[in-house]
């Protein structure tokens, strides 16, 4: 990042891209789903009002972070830029894109993965770990969201 | 109790980029339908309608429009969305009505005019609507293709080449089809030279959407055979079942999975066929001949997997073995597919009935499947919905 957009940055407000999803500790950001209180079912976007179970009648939930580590259950990336409401910085930079399977969820989460990561450098079950990076920004704010960046652990020395 | 129904007469207007209205589409394909039936428009009790959403009003009640376009002649319609599997659903509603002993002879019809480009979800803030979330975080169609194809890389050993052999195959098929949009023999090396849009896949790894229009003629047997027409192909099956709780793939357009903690998890592509087969009571080893939805290359190897018409991660070698081209043993979208034909959404299922029914009476010309006998469809589209269509000489 050169000095210049440092300091424009420097100058905007931080603020989630989707309120409410996610929390916004920088070093251990987890994503925010939550757990239905009769059957224990977690949710992520949060469930509202009813238990999504066929055989539950639960309508009561409670907020959970949910594991901030997981492993890929596959990969892409977009090479082509995505329509509105998508917001592409000009030029359009491709992204890596992951679904990562959370172990005690057992649930798969789609996520983009930090820049510099590409398909070539990721492995079905290889683990992942949540980071808060930048979705967009625009003229007041840098707008942010949950990505998925390889675990230290994964990268082998050459 | 029998729930076959007779297919009386098929119709489609070429698939295309053709701009205009989607009911003149629909209209071309009723009327080559009914003279394929013989029937007369004026005979028609019910008019089943697939319905667009990008045609403005008349697209919402695409019965009613059709209907009045043929010339009102006083039958009952209805009009049925349910993304991809509205066709089915719009042949399901018409198969209700014929075997309650409300109707004798219906009118199944679809068609649709398309924008350019990515599917886009509507305009305005709507953190609400996954639909609109996963776009804003840059998750498009292809994305979820992309996703399942590596996941058959992953998991399976399949190759961007055996993705290319899909396409090469269904081209060949498309070739010799007039219906069809793309009437080229593309080459692997065409696959590999055209732009990555999602790793592992190209651009022609995917496909288009396009204009197009599609339609049947259904009755009951006992119409059928008062016409002279005890000899129809026949449904044998249609399955629309939803997912069962809690999805076990990753399904567009949601950011994540349910989650399988306290539930088993389910594949809703798999569940779809379960259904049909029962329903028909024919098995998948009685197939021969299938028409799946092949947004993807590599989800057509997906389907024939999910139609059981071999084991898991056994498709791609079907492929290579040359088992799933006209002349194998096991034709899979002997039309050319979706690769061939780009998505009409709510034609498309209507269209894979078309091509089954010639397939099963032998009027497929270069394309003919040799002696097919049992035909099964497949298709799955947003909001858990989906189907399977069972055809029978």
């Amino acid at each position: 990042m050169s000095e210049e957009t440092n300091a424009a940055a420097g100058t905007k407000t931080r603020q989630p891209a989707l309120e409410g999803w996610f929390t916004l500790n920088q070093d251990q950001p987890h994503l925010i789903g939550n757990q239905c209180n009769r059957c224990g079912t977690y949710y992520f976007p949060r469930a509202r009002h009813f238990c999504k179970n066929p055989a539950c009648d639960g309508e009561q939930f409670d907020d959970v972070e949910l594991s901030r580590t997981g492993r890929v259950w596959s990969f892409t990336n977009a090479e082509y830029q995505p329509p509105p409401p998508y917001v592409a910085a000009e030029p359009f930079v491709p992204f890596t894109i992951a679904a990562v399977e959370l172990a005690k969820e057992k649930m798969i989460v789609l996520g983009q993965v930090v820049a510099g990561v590409n398909p070539s450098d990721l492995k079905a079950g290889m683990e992942m770990e949540l980071v808060l990076d930048t979705l967009f920004e625009d003229d007041s704010a840098e707008h942010i969201t949950w990505k998925w960046k390889p675990v230290a652990s994964n990268h082998h020395e050459s | 109790m029998s729930h076959d129904i007779a297919i009386l007469g098929v119709g489609m207007h070429p698939w295309g980029k053709w701009g205009r209205n989607f009911t003149e589409y629909g209209v071309k394909a009723a009327r080559d339908a009914l003279a394929d039936s013989g029937v007369a428009w004026q005979d028609i009790g019910f008019v089943s309608g697939a319905a667009t959403m990008r045609c403005g009003y008349p697209g919402y009640v695409a019965g009613a429009t059709f209907a009045q376009a043929l010339g009102w002649q006083g039958a009952e319609v209805n009009t049925s969305y349910a993304a991809c599997a509205s066709g089915s659903q719009a042949l399901a509603a018409a198969r209700s009505k014929i075997l309650s002993g409300a109707c004798e002879v219906a009118l199944v019809v679809g068609a649709d005019t398309t924008p350019k480009g990515f599917l886009a979800p509507q305009k305005g803030e709507r953190p609400d609507d996954p639909d609109w979330v996963r776009f804003r975080l840059g998750i498009t169609n292809p994305t979820y293709f992309a996703l399942y194809a590596r996941r058959r890389m992953e998991m399976y050993g399949d190759t961007q080449d055996d993705f290319a052999r899909v396409k090469v195959k269904n081209a060949e098929h498309g070739f010799e089809n007039p219906n069809a949009r793309y009437r080229k023999k593309f080459t692997a090396d065409d696959v590999a030279a055209s732009n990555m849009v999602a790793d592992p896949l190209r651009l022609m790894d995917i496909c288009a959407t396009s204009d197009g229009g599609a339609a049947l003629v259904v009755s009951s047997l006992e119409y059928a055979r008062k016409i002279g027409r005890g000899d129809a192909v026949k449904v044998a099956a249609i399955s629309t079942v939803t997912p069962t709780y809690a999805s076990a793939v990753i399904e567009m357009p949601d950011i994540a999975t349910d989650s399988a903690a306290v539930v088993e998890a389910h594949s809703f592509r798999a569940a779809l066929p379960v259904k049909a087969y029962e329903e028909a009571g024919i098995s998948p080893q009685d197939v021969s001949v299938a028409e799946v939805y092949d947004l993807s290359t590599a989800l057509e190897l997906d389907w024939m997997e999910d139609l059981q018409l071999c084991e898991r991660g056994q498709a791609a070698r079907l492929v290579r073995d040359g088992v799933t081209k006209v002349g194998g043993r096991l034709p899979v979208n002997p039309s050319g597919g979706l690769a061939c034909f780009g998505e009409a959404v709510p034609a498309q299922a209507i269209a894979q009935v078309c091509e089954l029914t010639w397939q099963l009476r032998g009027q497929a010309g270069a394309r003919q499947v040799n002696n097919a006998q049992v035909g099964i469809t497949a298709n799955q589209g947003l909001f858990g919905h989906g189907s399977s269509v069972i055809l029978k000489r």
